[in-house]
């Protein structure tokens, strides 16, 4: 067996936009997902939107930029992740940085609490 | 009503906002609630204090005011809606941080500290202070920067959503992290300052109401942390720089440049006051960003005149402000400081060793330091063009202006050279 990830990818204005039944229909939908393939299943979360991600890139002399939003550059690719928990943005910054991503940089995006 | 009352209640807004809203948000835990509480308590302050008298300490009155109807609202909303997520470290205990005095911050600091967040996009940084530090109406912020109160109600909320959906926390930071984040505040007020300064868009020069916010929001850093060799060296800058507001402009509405300016005009309290901040910054080794730049401004504050400023001791300031700002505005100033104290090829030397920066492609003012030094070198032709340059990068009319004059000054001298010469 191997391991996938799965990304889901969508319009965020027209999630922003949709009415309670549309969501209401999002949701079943995951349900019945989770319900049908629980057992492939070790983890997912829906994410905050865009707006609120935060990027990290290091200046590789031991400093590092900060800046509002989501890691828009094209030449670097989703190359992995963490799901990690923090206190506040803060830790979730300083661990972050922690991490190794010499060839890029990282992009910390809150998970969004359901339910 | 009476309008002295009224006019206490505006005092007390512009001088108790940000203590009111700071120490409302620890009990709602969230802004815009917050937000709301102490806007009620100031139309309250409105309707009570004409007959029940301004009370002896207006923003304590206040702040009691806002904290009981943020509780009041609190509770309502816990027990009729879902429990709003609370703003990271609002409601906690811990002791509100303490700055390297040891002295206990206030609750301003932990406002401001989120308001200048480094996650949050340097204008929503900018606009968020003035909103919530300055207690600014949104309307009054888009004045400020010239956009739409559309656009700028978006920015607002859009940075709010950010501060409550990824936990910015609403703390002071940690000693680890103080000096960048104490940078981070100050880059916002300067940003405030330099706005209103040099208003780099629209028909005025100066935006005073701007300026006057960012000489605010400095002194109420400076009373905050007292001790920060960097929040004394802004002060001084803001003040020494602010000293010089009236003689910037001439009575038309024209630039008058720091060579032609009245000096026995300048704020003499402002000097003194800065005078005495720069020396204080720069006891603290190495000096800071804030604290070079402010000595900078000094050194032209307490020349007696232009051609009497010390350009040698400029220049030897501006060496040691490229080296730890290596910014290629601070090497362009430097070069303008190369060609006052060593002359005007210098200068261009050190200009044209700057021409292929991309930060200044679009920056009026390497073309016309560059033009002014050419048209002392009598390179008139190439003056008049590097004029031209200048004029289609600056948005500003008053500046605009002023190097419409001097390019069609050095047309008058081309044209004269050529008649005289047949």
């Amino acid at each position: 067996m191997a391991e996938y990830l799965v990304l889901i990818y969508e319009d965020e204005h027209a999630i922003e936009q949709a009415d309670p039944e549309a969501w209401a229909t999002m949701m079943a939908g995951h349900t019945a997902f989770a319900e049908a393939h629980g057992s492939a299943m070790r983890g997912g979360n829906a994410l905050q939107p865009s707006a609120t991600a935060t990027s990290i890139r290091s200046d590789g002399a031991g400093g590092f930029t900060i800046t509002d939003g989501a890691f828009a550059e094209t030449k670097e690719a989703l190359g992995g992740y963490y799901l990690l928990e923090a206190a506040d943005l803060d830790e979730a910054i300083s661990l972050a940085k922690a991490i190794p991503a010499a060839f890029g940089g990282v992009e910390v995006r809150p998970v969004r609490p359901l339910g | 009503m009476d309008p002295s009352v009224e006019a206490q209640v505006a005092e007390a807004h512009r001088r108790e906002w940000a203590y009111v809203l700071a120490a409302t948000v620890r009990v709602t835990g969230d802004i815009d609630l917050a937000e709301e509480c102490v806007q009620e308590a100031y139309a309250r302050a409105l309707t009570t204090w004409p007959h029940r008298g301004v009370p002896e300490r207006p923003g304590a009155w206040l702040t009691t005011v806002a904290r009981r109807r943020g509780i009041d609202l609190v509770r309502r909303r816990a027990t009729h809606d879902r429990v709003l997520p609370e703003l990271a470290g609002a409601g906690s205990q811990e002791p509100v941080g303490t700055d390297d005095s040891g002295e206990i911050a206030d609750d301003r600091l932990r406002l401001i500290f989120t308001c200048c967040h480094p996650a949050l996009a340097p204008e929503a940084q900018v606009a968020l202070t003035l909103r919530l530090v300055c207690g600014l109406t949104t309307s009054e912020v888009a004045r400020m920067f010239l956009v739409s109160e559309t656009t700028m109600a978006a920015r607002i909320t859009r940075a709010k959503k950010k501060i409550a959906a990824a936990r910015i926390p609403y703390r002071v930071p940690g000693p680890a992290e103080l000096p960048g984040r104490i940078d981070a505040v100050l880059t916002v007020v300067h940003l405030v300052f330099t706005t209103g300064y040099t208003a780099p868009t629209g028909s005025e020069l100066l935006r005073s109401d701007l300026v006057e916010r960012s000489v605010h929001l400095a002194r109420m850093l400076r009373s905050l942390l007292p001790r920060d060799p960097d929040v004394a060296g802004l002060l001084a800058l803001v003040l020494l720089t602010d000293a010089r507001r009236p003689t910037r402009m001439a009575a038309d509405g024209t630039l008058t440049l720091l060579s032609d300016q009245d000096r026995s005009r300048w704020d003499p309290d402002e000097i003194a006051e800065g005078l005495g901040l720069v020396r204080e910054a720069l006891s603290h080794r190495p000096p800071g960003r804030f604290a070079l730049m402010a000595a900078i401004a000094a050194v032209h504050a307490e020349a007696p005149s232009w051609s009497a400023t010390d350009w040698t001791e400029l220049v030897g300031l501006y060496d040691v402000l490229v080296a730890i700002w290596p910014s290629p505005v601070v090497a362009l100033n430097r070069a303008v400081a190369v060609g006052l104290a060593r002359g005007p090829s210098d200068g261009l030397a050190a200009l044209e060793a700057l021409a292929d920066e991309p930060q200044l492609a679009s920056y009026a003012y390497l073309p016309s330091a560059r033009a002014d030094f050419l048209r002392r070198l009598g390179r008139d032709e190439e003056a008049h063009a590097a004029y031209g340059e200048a004029l289609a990068l600056t948005d500003n009319a008053v500046e605009a202006a002023f190097l419409a004059a001097r390019r069609t000054e050095t047309a008058v001298r081309l044209e004269h050279q050529r008649t005289t010469r047949t």
